[in-house]
């Protein structure tokens, strides 16, 4: 096996090819780390990578080939893991100089159960710093590249994961969506990027952003695979209160059943927004046409709340973050500022310090929109129209199976493009923060090359609380129809 | 500006972050750009609206209260930028000024 078959390989031939005894787990792990070795130096997809955690992990897989076992179901499958999750024996930085040195003392439950199901602990994922960002370019420690083209952003926060992905460098990865940091460097990078419904994944173990919009989810080069790492990380902890015990199913059967009768809402007021590249709105539209063609009822829906959830999002992400990112004080863990008068003056020097200006600016604006005399205008506004915009999904439900938007209005942008300006780096999320806002499921799927620029474009689709079955339904007969393969020219 | 040098001072206290002059110059900037944007929110008519605060409907969640293992004290220590004879070390929080 060398690197480049490694690259290109799903995760069912991988543990496949495992178990009959093609290649060895061992074989998987060191093409994997030859890969990374020739294509990590250009792309920086990592921040630390774990080739002793791997390795053991691939010896177990073969000692239960050799022994005659049965193999779980990810056996062997290089996996990537954003750096906002605990795994032990590794650092969890959050791209963070406040927590460049922390040292993992307990195991997120979505990571543990990826392990369980056999997946190889690869290395963790660069990111913005505590996921703040749409560009990857907040990570403290330097950016990530997209595959794509080298000069242009992966899009954020989970861009490593995305970049790692859509490189072959790692068959799976895990990230994080708070407000699309999983769906848009989906987008950006060509890669099958799938946030769950809120609780159908435990968060425990991932810090903390924005408690109440926070999910772990899969980026893969196939909605198979996606599928399939959703079969392993589901299901109620114990750990997270906010996780539930609804049935999980094996998504993986009934993907190939069509989507004959579907019904399939395109929703038309998103598409017309303003700073929608025509070339994304057309591809949206194409893949409407490509359900339409296999049977799905495709018809129009607006809506009109939706475009204000960037603004409420705006305000609930930053307030709740605020909050979480409290407990970075220099007291317990991450940086200690050195020199401090007194207790006030560590926490005021540590944090400042310690955080990156994406960082800062969140606080700042969370606290802000949250003290007296501003709460009722910000926080409590933000709340009720959280409140309409759940309503306007749950009445577009009754009408439809699924829906479909753009995941990223643009193609992946240059890096620099836009770090200047705040308020446009958060526009690259006024597709995917409504459904953060509704708790919703979307999983963003590479349809097509944008002529213009040949980067590819990702369509967003969205299903009704816990009914990832049915999204996945119609992501695969996406995929099928659009023939889309993930093969960035640099190969 | 919607938001003033002061604001960004109180609000930078209130959020413990020691920030320099030239940084209160640039958020305030920044953050009224930001609060620019957000308030179009305050131009929807969201009254007799109720508040939602968590997307998936849930009550009370409890797990059987049982006695297990939890974080090692060596684990909770481990990294602490100071720490001992068990406790995290901090600098005195109380008594400074009397003995200045």
């Amino acid at each position: 096996m060398d690197h480049a078959e490694i690259g290109s390989m799903g995760a069912r031939a991988i543990s496949e090819g495992i178990a009959s005894k093609e290649f060895s787990a061992r074989e998987v792990t060191e093409a994997t780390y030859a890969r990374i070795e020739r294509l990590e130096p250009a792309i920086h997809a990592f921040n630390q990578l774990t080739p002793d955690l791997a390795m053991s992990a691939a010896d177990r897989i073969d000692a239960l080939v050799a022994a005659g076992g049965p193999l779980p179901p990810l056996a062997g499958v290089p996996a990537g893991i954003k750096d906002n999750m605990n795994l032990v024996g590794t650092r969890t930085t959050c791209g963070a100089r406040m927590l460049e040195d922390y040292d993992s003392v307990y195991d997120c439950t979505a990571v543990r159960r990826l392990l369980d199901a056999g997946a190889l602990p690869v290395g963790k994922c660069n990111m913005d710093e505590f996921a703040f960002g749409s560009s990857t370019e907040n990570s403290a420690f330097g950016p990530t590249r997209n595959p794509w083209d080298l000069e242009r952003v992966p899009g954020g926060s989970s861009g490593g994961s995305a970049a790692a992905v859509a490189a072959g460098m790692v068959t799976i990865a895990l990230g994080s969506d708070t407000g699309g940091s999983i769906r848009q460097p989906g987008a950006l990078t060509g890669t099958v990027a799938m946030k769950p419904t809120y609780g159908r994944v435990s968060r425990y173990g991932l810090v903390a952003f924005a408690s109440s919009l926070d999910q772990i989810g899969p980026f893969s080069r196939s909605v198979e695979d996606s599928a399939l790492v959703c079969n392993a990380i589901a299901g109620k902890d114990p750990f997270d209160a906010t996780s539930v015990d609804t049935l999980v199913g094996d998504y993986t059967a009934n993907l190939r059943s069509g989507v004959e009768g579907m019904r399939v809402g395109i929703v038309r007021d998103m598409l017309d927004l303003e700073g929608c590249d025509p070339e994304v709105r057309e591809a949206t539209v194409a893949a409407a046409q490509l359900l339409a063609e296999q049977g799905a009822l495709v018809d129009e829906v607006d809506l009109p709340t939706s475009r204000h959830g960037l603004a409420a999002y705006y305000v609930i992400g930053p307030a709740e973050a605020s909050s979480n990112l409290a407990r970075f004080d220099g007291i317990r863990y991450g940086r200690r500022s050195p020199g401090a008068e007194d207790v006030v003056d560590l926490y005021m020097r540590s944090r400042a310090e310690g955080f990156g200006a994406e960082t800062i600016r969140r606080i700042m604006l969370g606290t802000y929109t949250l003290s007296a005399g501003y709460y009722d205008a910000y926080y409590g506004q933000a709340q009720k129209a959280r409140t309409l915009i759940a309503r306007e999904f749950a009445e577009a439900f009754q009408r439809f199976d699924v829906l479909l938007t753009p995941t990223s209005p643009t193609v992946a942008f240059k890096l620099g493009e836009r770090a200047k300006s705040p308020v446009a780096m958060y526009l690259s999320d006024v597709y995917t923060v409504p459904l953060n806002l509704a708790g919703l499921p979307g999983v963003s799927v590479p349809t097509a090359l944008a002529p213009s620029s040949g980067l590819p474009i990702g369509v967003q689709v969205v299903a009704d609380h816990f009914d990832e079955a049915t999204m996945f339904r119609a992501a695969f007969a996406l995929e099928s129809s659009a023939g889309f393969v993930c093969t960035p020219a640099r190969e | 500006m919607s938001i003033s040098r002061a604001d960004v001072q109180h609000v930078a206290l209130l959020a413990r972050l020691k920030l320099d002059d030239e940084q209160v110059t640039l958020l305030q900037g920044e953050l009224d750009a930001i609060l620019g944007y957000i308030s179009e929110i305050q131009k929807l008519d969201l009254s007799g609206v109720e508040p939602t605060a968590h997307a998936i409907p849930m009550v009370n969640s409890t797990r059987p209260d049982e006695v297990r293992p939890g974080l090692s004290r060596e684990d909770a220590l481990r990294n602490a930028p100071e720490h001992a004879g068990g406790a995290f070390v901090i600098p005195r929080i109380v008594g400074v000024q009397e003995e200045a």
